[in-house]
């Protein structure tokens, strides 16, 4: 290719030298976004199989769910320019538009995430609530009685809803051919198995039944092999596209973020915890908190490394 | 109604790349200090001593398959008359997709925290009067008018002239053409 020079007399601030609009606002939600995708299609999947949990870290996930979603969702606010026009989002429903799709799950996930939590309460914790709490014990036993009769669409509403709320994160960036690095659709796919992985590894982190806690590390390990093949495929659909597809591939394989995607996302994110997993599971050694810890490590820094290698990935690399 | 089309035409060679439509844009349109809707590019191809030089005034495309439309969450982005793409200030919530989404860069986020870019002057092009930029240009590289009218000066020039838009690659099918 013959030798381009270009000088441009265009310097608007995050948008020269090289496009930076999202910090780390963006990948916290991405991640936190993902990991109450999993947390919900996870619960809702194994009650749906195997009646109700009897865990109380799986019964509380519900809960917990909406309090990441609420975290993620403040870091979602605090990256916004025009903050105290957020209701906007509220005020129009845009079919072509992920993020509007996405404004408008994670207000449905909240009733259905709600009444699964209420749903899940133990029958001692009702009787205690109604007997500590009073007038509020009783408000929650009535939910959960009402939660206990829809319990099997509520369910299904989680699962369908948390799938939906993973397969969004990823066509958030997925759906932008203006990034190459992002422009596959792939990406939905990978956010929502790397949801399901990260969800399972939150939950391994608390005390659990240990047949529960053996099925849901059985269920991380192929979540795992499940996020490497997604994203075996998303980077073949990258290295085999055109120019402008393989150079945003390069970044990853050769170019500026290969040592951080190959060290914290590949490497301590999915093969050394799947190989301690492996390990723990086949020769019955004693299970240890790292695995889930790097899984975590590993599905936060997927979307901190394309949310910022992407940004830089665009047309502009192509005088 | 009849349709309008409106675009620009920039003659690449009679640019001198004075920059008098930058400064005519950000007293027009009191664009924030540090900030541009329209910029120059001047770009060199080749080794010396067979080089080419080209001088561009760039600005938003006002794509008619506009990205930065589709993925607008509130609608703050969207399409008016003739084509030009605009943002309400008043439904942008700054989360920035369409930036994301744009495949030339052309916007940016005020310091008031909505986003903003080019507008083609349609204030002024509603009241008869040309955008800021091509009114100023000294060398009349800049032209503006409507494509659907194929009278106009810029529907002759294009019929005329070689041209090229930039990166037609991103599908985006925009409506600033360079001569060449």
């Amino acid at each position: 290719m013959e030798p381009v020079e270009i000088d441009s007399g265009r310097h608007n601030p995050g948008v020269d030298p090289g496009l930076h609009i999202w910090g780390w606002e963006i990948p916290v939600y991405l991640f936190l976004g993902g990991l109450v995708a999993g947390l919900m299609v996870i619960t809702a999947m194994a009650e749906l199989r195997g009646g109700r949990p009897r865990s109380p870290i799986l019964r509380m996930a519900p809960f917990g769910a909406l309090v990441l979603l609420s975290l993620g969702m403040g870091a979602l606010f605090l990256d916004l320019g025009h903050k105290l026009y957020v209701w906007r989002f509220y005020m129009a429903f845009r079919p072509t538009s992920p993020m509007s799709w996405g404004s408008w799950i994670l207000v449905l996930v909240y009733p259905v995430g709600i009444l699964h939590g209420l749903g899940s309460i133990s029958d001692t914790a009702r009787a205690s609530a109604r007997r500590r709490l009073g007038r509020v014990g009783g408000w929650i036993v009535g939910g959960a009685t009402f939660a206990d009769r829809v319990r099997a669409p509520i369910l299904w509403l989680s699962l369908v809803l948390g799938a939906g709320l993973g397969v969004y994160t990823g066509l958030l960036l997925g759906t932008t051919p203006a990034r190459m690095l992002w422009n596959s659709a792939v990406l939905g796919p990978l956010f929502l198995v790397s949801g399901l992985s990260t969800g399972a590894a939150l939950l391994l982190l608390f005390p659990m039944d240990d047949g529960e806690r053996h099925q849901l590390a059985r269920f991380d390990a192929v979540a795992i092999l499940a996020e490497m093949s997604v994203l075996g495929l998303y980077l073949v659909g990258l290295g085999s596209g055109g120019a402008p597809q393989r150079a945003a591939a390069a970044t990853l394989l050769g170019g500026a973020w290969t040592a951080p995607f190959w060290g914290l996302v590949i490497v301590l994110g999915l093969v050394t915890p799947l190989a301690l997993e492996t390990i723990e599971q086949r020769l019955g050694r004693p299970f240890t908190r790292l695995a889930p810890m790097l899984v975590l490590i590993g599905g936060f820094s997927l979307r901190a490394i394309l949310v910022a290698a992407g940004q830089d990935t665009s047309f502009r690399l192509f005088p | 109604m009849t349709s309008k089309r409106y675009a620009m035409v920039v003659d690449t060679r009679l640019c001198v790349a004075c920059k008098a439509c930058v400064l005519a844009c950000k007293a027009e349109n009191d664009v924030p200090e540090g900030y541009c809707r329209d910029w120059l590019v001047e770009e060199v191809r080749g080794r010396f001593p067979d080089l080419r030089a080209e001088n561009r005034s760039e600005r938003c495309n006002h794509c008619t398959n506009a990205p930065c439309v589709g993925v607008c969450p509130t609608g703050a982005s969207h399409i008016a008359e003739g084509g030009v793409v605009l943002v309400t200030a008043a439904k942008c919530t700054g989360c920035k997709a369409c930036m994301a989404a744009c495949p030339y860069d052309a916007r940016y986020v005020t310091p008031d925290g909505y986003v903003d870019k080019c507008t083609f002057c349609l204030h002024r092009v509603q009241r008869g009067e040309e955008p800021a930029c091509v009114a100023v240009c000294p060398t009349h590289t800049l032209h503006f008018g409507d494509l659907d009218d194929r009278e106009s000066g810029v529907s002759r020039l294009l019929t005329e002239r070689d041209f090229k838009v930039n990166h037609p690659e991103s599908g985006a099918e925009p409506n600033v053409f360079f001569l060449t």
